[in-house]
């Protein structure tokens, strides 16, 4: 345990203690003098995310539509209180109000906690965990590197005795956990991914699923009772001055019958797909694409289910809240440049066990400057941007209470596919079956050591592999 | 004794990193890997290494454990309509401190000492336990120590 007792072969080797504070709080650098205000991790957030109140909210970067949603929920809801309540509480029970403002409140809260909160955005991998990766996948694929296109890059793990496969994103740089999916239109890897809902203006994944499907079940509950009541004050109404004066008297009920009617249906049967889902623990993602479904094979199961309903139910809507873990409002850390070694740090690169010679091997991708390989993805990361799957199983729609637009809502809500990085994947140059003609290419970047100074400013960014894989293209 | 970070990073420069990775086999609970990487051979224990694994493990556990408190948390937690959240830690927030209290007490009794340093996973989106594995940089003057013995007779021999 202790230092001390390290036995035998530790001994002789002393190595400098090293400072075991996490580099990632703020308080522990006090003397970062050359920025007057250190910029938070959401100002350089590589997804396609918008951010407000200095990070604490968090949307997708489209949001025209959760406006729609917001204003459509506001003005029925505030004429039924305005129009409705007043005559209702008079003539039935002041419960009506009561209970209808509760509905309300729960409504709003749910919807703004699933519009702003993370939807469980995996971080993109550090420059250092891809070249890890990359070199394990280099091993597995080892013998067939020579081969005009290597096989596609995926891990299988087997889930409660269930093959998963898990595949690699090329612009997380991570093999995806099971469950997650790349979102095209945010850009970024999300947990246990379930949709993209433009009407929340945000991804549904693991850490906003149960506010969606609470704010869907509520919404449709207060949409009925609104609609409900409303048709009860016209009936009241009628009753006393015939049914034209009554719509003559309260114009607002027929709009709020009107919006009623139309999204009742679509956001009922929305929460009720969405309970089915819950109850055999499954996601839209994976419903639609049928991973679990029995036609794929007897033996096909899912296997992230508790084996019943209740637990189910209890474990997506009671279970753990996880934590957000892109830490949008840490500081960045300015990581202190290390310099490039001068030696070719690509052979260093294999060697990285043998420990002789250590000292020089700054890993040479760290500070490598990627301006190309930066330029060079681009293309790649521009052709995924189109949403390709709509919902096809004529699925209940999305929450709205727009009447007009309810025969759209089943092509809005979309399931991004994961297939979005077919086009992608030819453009890491690792894969790219390019002959050695193409080494131009390569050759600015092995000659840019010297450039290191210019990229310590986006390190962050780098596309380590690409890098790696032009270094190796020229080589041969 | 806790140096200053810069000043160190100058004196032992990073050498290589070790991912540890998920392991899925129970689903998506957070669980790692308790195989030993071969890189840490010459600097660490294989029981050391396992066991702040396993511990680690049984803390994500614990966050993770469906069960009566849970529960009540989040049906409290809908009952206020999350509004709660704006002003009390979830479960798992509480123990996700603990666990970077335990791995930095671990960073200074174990991995410290021995140029190796855990990273929390929480800050690598729980994907991996990056273990830095750092050397004393050659040639080094002031504030490292023997750095001609870390590359001479320390390391190398011990590595193979």
């Amino acid at each position: 345990m202790t230092p001390g007792g390290g036995g035998g072969p530790m001994k002789d080797c002393e190595y400098s203690q090293i400072s075991t504070h996490s580099s990632s709080s703020p308080m522990e650098s006090p003397h970062k003098k050359k920025k007057a205000a250190p910029k938070r991790k959401w100002e350089v957030f590589p997804g396609r995310n918008k951010f407000f109140c200095n990070g604490r909210i968090m949307m997708a970067r489209q949001t025209g539509v959760f406006y729609l949603t917001l204003v459509l929920i506001l003005v029925t809801s505030g004429l039924f209180f305005a129009f409705d309540c007043p005559y209702l509480s008079e003539k039935i029970t002041p419960a009506i109000p009561a209970v209808g403002g509760i509905l309300f409140f729960f409504v709003m809260g749910t919807l703004l906690r699933t519009s702003f909160s993370d939807p469980g955005v995996l971080p993109r991998a550090t420059p250092d965990e891809a070249a890890d990766l990359e070199r394990q996948i280099d091993i597995a694929n080892g013998s067939s590197s020579g081969g005009y296109r290597p096989p596609p890059r995926t891990k299988d793990v087997i889930i409660n005795g269930q093959t998963v496969k898990l595949k690699y994103c090329f612009t997380c740089k991570i093999f995806r956990p099971p469950r997650a999916s790349h979102c095209s239109l945010c850009d970024n890897c999300v947990e246990r991914f379930d949709h993209h809902c433009p009407w929340v203006g945000n991804c549904v994944g693991k850490r906003n699923y149960r506010f969606f499907y609470m704010f869907i079940l509520s919404l449709s509950f207060l949409t009925v009772f609104i609609f409900a009541f409303v048709i009860t004050h016209v009936i009241l109404r009628s009753q006393q001055a015939g049914f034209l004066n009554a719509l003559k008297d309260s114009p607002a009920s027929v709009l709020e019958a009107v919006v009623c009617f139309f999204s009742v249906w679509s956001i009922v049967g929305l929460s009720g797909f969405h309970t089915y889902l819950i109850s055999s623990n499954q996601t839209t993602n994976e419903d639609i694409k049928g991973s679990w479904s029995n036609k794929r094979g007897k033996e096909n199961y899912n296997p992230y289910s508790y084996g019943n309903i209740f637990t189910n139910c209890c474990a997506a809507l009671c279970g753990p809240i996880s934590p957000s873990l892109i830490d949008r409002r840490g500081f960045i850390q300015p990581d202190t440049p290390q310099p490039a070694a001068p030696s070719n740090g690509i052979t260093m690169y294999g060697a990285t066990q043998s420990q002789s010679n250590m000292a020089a091997a700054t890993p040479l991708l760290q500070s490598e400057p990627s301006i190309t390989s930066e330029e060079l993805s681009l293309p790649g990361k521009t052709t995924i941007g189109a949403p390709c799957a709509t919902l096809s199983l004529g699925q209940p729609t999305p929450p709205s209470s727009m009447p007009n637009l309810t025969s759209e809502t089943g092509l809005t809500d979309m399931i991004p596919l994961k297939e979005e990085h077919e086009g992608h994947q030819f453009l890491t140059p690792e894969e790219a079956p390019s002959p050695p003609g193409m080494l131009p290419a390569g050759s600015p970047i092995t000659h840019s050591h010297t450039m290191h100074v210019l990229s310590l400013a986006s390190q962050d960014s780098l596309h380590e592999d690409s890098v790696r894989g032009l270094v190796k293209l020229s080589s041969v | 004794q806790a140096h200053n970070l810069q000043e160190l990073r100058r004196s032992a420069s990073l050498a290589t990193k070790v991912f540890v990775q998920r392991d899925y086999s129970d689903g998506t609970l957070c669980q790692f890997q308790t195989k030993f990487p071969a890189e840490l051979d010459s600097r660490l224990e294989r029981q050391l290494f396992e066991e702040t694994v396993k511990t680690l493990n049984g803390y994500y556990a614990e966050a993770e454990k469906i069960g009566g408190s849970s529960y009540l948390e989040g049906c409290l937690a809908c009952a206020t309509a999350y509004f709660i959240f704006l002003c009390m830690e979830t479960h798992y927030e509480k123990v996700l401190k603990k666990i970077s209290t335990y791995i930095q007490e671990q960073n200074e009794k174990v991995y410290a000492p021995r140029g190796l340093l855990l990273t929390d996973p929480v800050e690598r989106g729980m994907r991996v336990i990056e273990i830095s594995i750092y050397e004393d940089r050659c040639g080094s003057n002031s504030s490292s120590s023997r750095s001609s013995s870390s590359s001479g007779g320390g390391g190398g021999a011990g590595g193979r």
